[in-house]
């Protein structure tokens, strides 16, 4: 079994009559339940959910504070290396750009850690560009002792791995998996995906299900939004979630969403995703799935960042760059153009001025350290 | 009314245990524990920083408290009990609420990773207030494992659902021979006076007061309402009685 089942069933659908035929009505009663289905959901990601928007989110921020009250929990991604052998229309780490790649030695990373950490933040997501070679599940185990050292909680954003690989890497202090299915649209995403492994769209469907399976505490998944109906796309990943929710009770499911943004190549996606509709999106993840994390990225504007918050996020990036050593070393080549640059410290503050308390660390690595050889 | 609550050999005056998450600022923390009299906080070990940042929870707790730190984010007895170790270990004291939840949905506790967690805790000395469903098997295990009390739910944790499980409550109150605490889903400063009317001894709060408009006054109407509860339950509830009793009763005239 996988979601790659649900989803065959999911894909049959007339979305585009879909969208026209829900009512205010059927708006309304989304809105009155306490769990809803799947034809609840489509109702809130449909246009006649848009004029109840303020009433949505109304029981959207209801349901955040009572299960997440006025806490939001912060992290930053660090670089660790940008070889790719995959050629994606929409990234600046794709195989076909020409620029010198980097890779962080073992002593790059510890002053990456120190420099993110004395920033308060205790909760890292290490990223890389996909290239087993460059970047094999060793060299993510190496970076990961060092990181032990400073971080209570480190999250992988990496190629897709096998379950053992996950394993491995859970036994090394690895606790988080984010891996966003950029676009669940199978034609959409195999035009996207010209050259290379990622163009497996299977291999990388299962792969957060295999996160599971490993055990990790944490599995962040989504879609890249803009790159096909942003409907569907939502609908698609809020399933995907729950998908894995209903099967992996132990495991805390969470969702992004990112919003294509400009980047080193001149594609441009084929959906407008409007500020109005990426709300429409974390309001209706919120209803559909109450408990689950919502991550909000620097990809979004400050300004908008600082109303979001009050809409179901609980969790967002800080202080960030997306270059491979970006917090120690200069010259890179960011993977996408962040919007809001400002500081640990900054998000913090405009955080308390809108009474929620910054929470730098939730969770401590119970994993034993590997024993060290004599 | 000297009314002592004694839990592993510490006295308390006060029956409202509160909780540290979900404050807009940990600032408010020692203000919430001014105003609702508590004696008992209980704080998530997974929040606290042992390097001691700056955000760090524990600068807002007053030395004064008793901390009864949780093993929050466990999954299985294992975590429960490495994570109390490490509080242990790290000055927190020897109490430890324990928390085994393998249902991220719905936050319920695993009772027998509970069970388990508890018998190793209490062998190595802890005071042991472990978090349960309100089983009455369960509750008998825990206590012969050496728990030092039962919290069982009212709700589930966070939702201000009130007392779900009260006829559930009720049994192990009278029961089970330990200090039952009702811990989660209490919302209302009336549900936590029918705990304690029940006979309850102490209720543990969080959500209610963090997420209240003014987390202040609503710790001080909690304060209130447990110590009602308390005085009524002590007072004993006169019986309830399914018609009216009349004065001038119709079959007087037999007597």
């Amino acid at each position: 079994m996988s979601f790659y089942e649900t989803l065959g069933r999911l894909e049959q659908y007339p979305y585009v009559q879909l969208w026209k035929e829900y009512t205010s009505d059927d708006v309304r009663r989304a809105l009155s339940k306490d769990r809803l289905d799947e034809a609840d959901l489509l109702a809130l990601l449909s246009p006649a959910a848009d004029p109840l928007l303020e009433n949505i989110a109304q029981k959207a921020q209801q349901l955040t504070r009572a299960h997440f009250g006025h806490a939001m929990q912060l992290f930053t991604p660090m670089y660790l290396a940008d070889f790719c052998v995959n050629h994606c229309t929409y990234c600046s780490f794709s195989s076909i750009y020409d620029f010198p790649r980097k890779k962080l030695s073992l002593d790059e990373v510890r002053r990456e850690a120190e420099n993110i950490a004395a920033t308060g933040l205790r909760h890292i997501l290490i990223l890389t560009g996909e290239s087993r070679k460059d970047n094999p599940v060793s060299y993510i185990k190496d970076c990961v002792e060092v990181l032990r050292e400073y971080f209570s909680s480190i999250s992988i954003e990496i190629n897709p791995l096998a379950t053992a690989e996950y394993q491995e890497l859970l036994e090394a202090g690895v606790d988080g998996l984010t891996l966003y299915q950029e676009v669940y649209h199978q034609e959409t995403y195999k035009e996207l995906h010209v050259k290379g492994p990622k163009r497996n769209y299977r291999n990388r469907l299962d792969a957060p299900e295999r996160g599971c399976q490993a055990g990790f505490r944490s599995v962040n998944i989504g879609a890249l939004l803009g790159m096909h109906d942003w409907r569907q796309e939502a609908f698609l990943s809020a399933m995907h979630a729950r998908y894995l929710q209903d099967r992996y009770p132990d495991c805390e499911i969470s969702l992004s969403t990112p919003r294509f943004r400009p980047y080193l190549g001149e594609f441009n996606p084929e959906c407008d995703v409007s500020d109005r509709s990426l709300v429409q999106i974390i309001l209706a993840y919120r209803l559909f799935l109450p408990r689950s994390g919502i991550t909000l990225s620097t990809r979004e504007p400050a300004a908008l960042r600082d109303h979001l918050i009050h809409l179901g996020i609980t969790k967002m990036s800080a202080g960030v760059s997306t270059e491979v050593g970006g917090h120690t070393l200069e010259g890179g080549t960011p993977q996408f153009e962040i919007s809001d640059s400002r500081s640990v410290q900054e998000i913090t503050e405009m955080l308390y001025v809108n009474s929620f308390q910054p929470v730098f660390k939730d969770w401590d690595i119970l994993v034993e350290p590997a024993p060290t050889p004599t | 009314m000297h009314d002592p609550l004694v839990i592993g050999g510490t006295t308390l005056s006060s029956r409202l245990f509160i909780g540290t998450g979900k404050y807009s600022r940990n600032t408010l923390i020692p203000e919430v524990i001014n105003r609702s009299g508590s004696q008992v906080i209980t704080v998530a070990l997974r929040r606290v920083d042992l390097t001691g940042g700056e955000e760090n929870i524990m600068k807002h707790i007053p030395s004064h408290m008793t901390l009864l730190p949780n093993t929050s984010g466990a999954r299985t007895a294992e975590e429960a009990v490495r994570i109390a170790r490490l509080a242990r270990a790290a000055g927190l004291g020897n109490w430890v609420k324990i928390e085994v939840i393998n249902d991220q949905k719905y936050l319920l506790p695993d009772n027998l990773e509970t069970i388990r967690a508890t018998e190793i805790l209490a062998a190595e000395g802890f005071v042991v207030l472990p978090y349960m469903s309100p089983d009455l098997s369960a509750a008998i295990r825990l206590r012969d494992a050496g728990a030092a009390a039962v919290m069982p739910l009212g709700a589930p944790i966070g939702t201000n659902r009130g007392l779900r499980t009260k006829e559930l409550i009720r049994i192990l109150i009278e029961e089970v021979n330990l200090p039952i605490i009702v811990d989660a889903g209490i919302g209302r400063p009336s549900e936590a006076a029918e705990a304690m009317e029940m006979g309850a001894a102490a209720v543990l709060l969080n959500t209610a007061i963090a997420t209240a408009r003014d987390p202040l006054g609503m710790a001080e109407a909690f304060r209130d309402a447990i110590s009602a509860g308390r005085k009524a339950y002590l007072a004993g509830l006169g019986p309830v009685e399914e018609v009216a009793a009349a004065s001038s009763p119709l079959t007087g005239f037999l007597s």
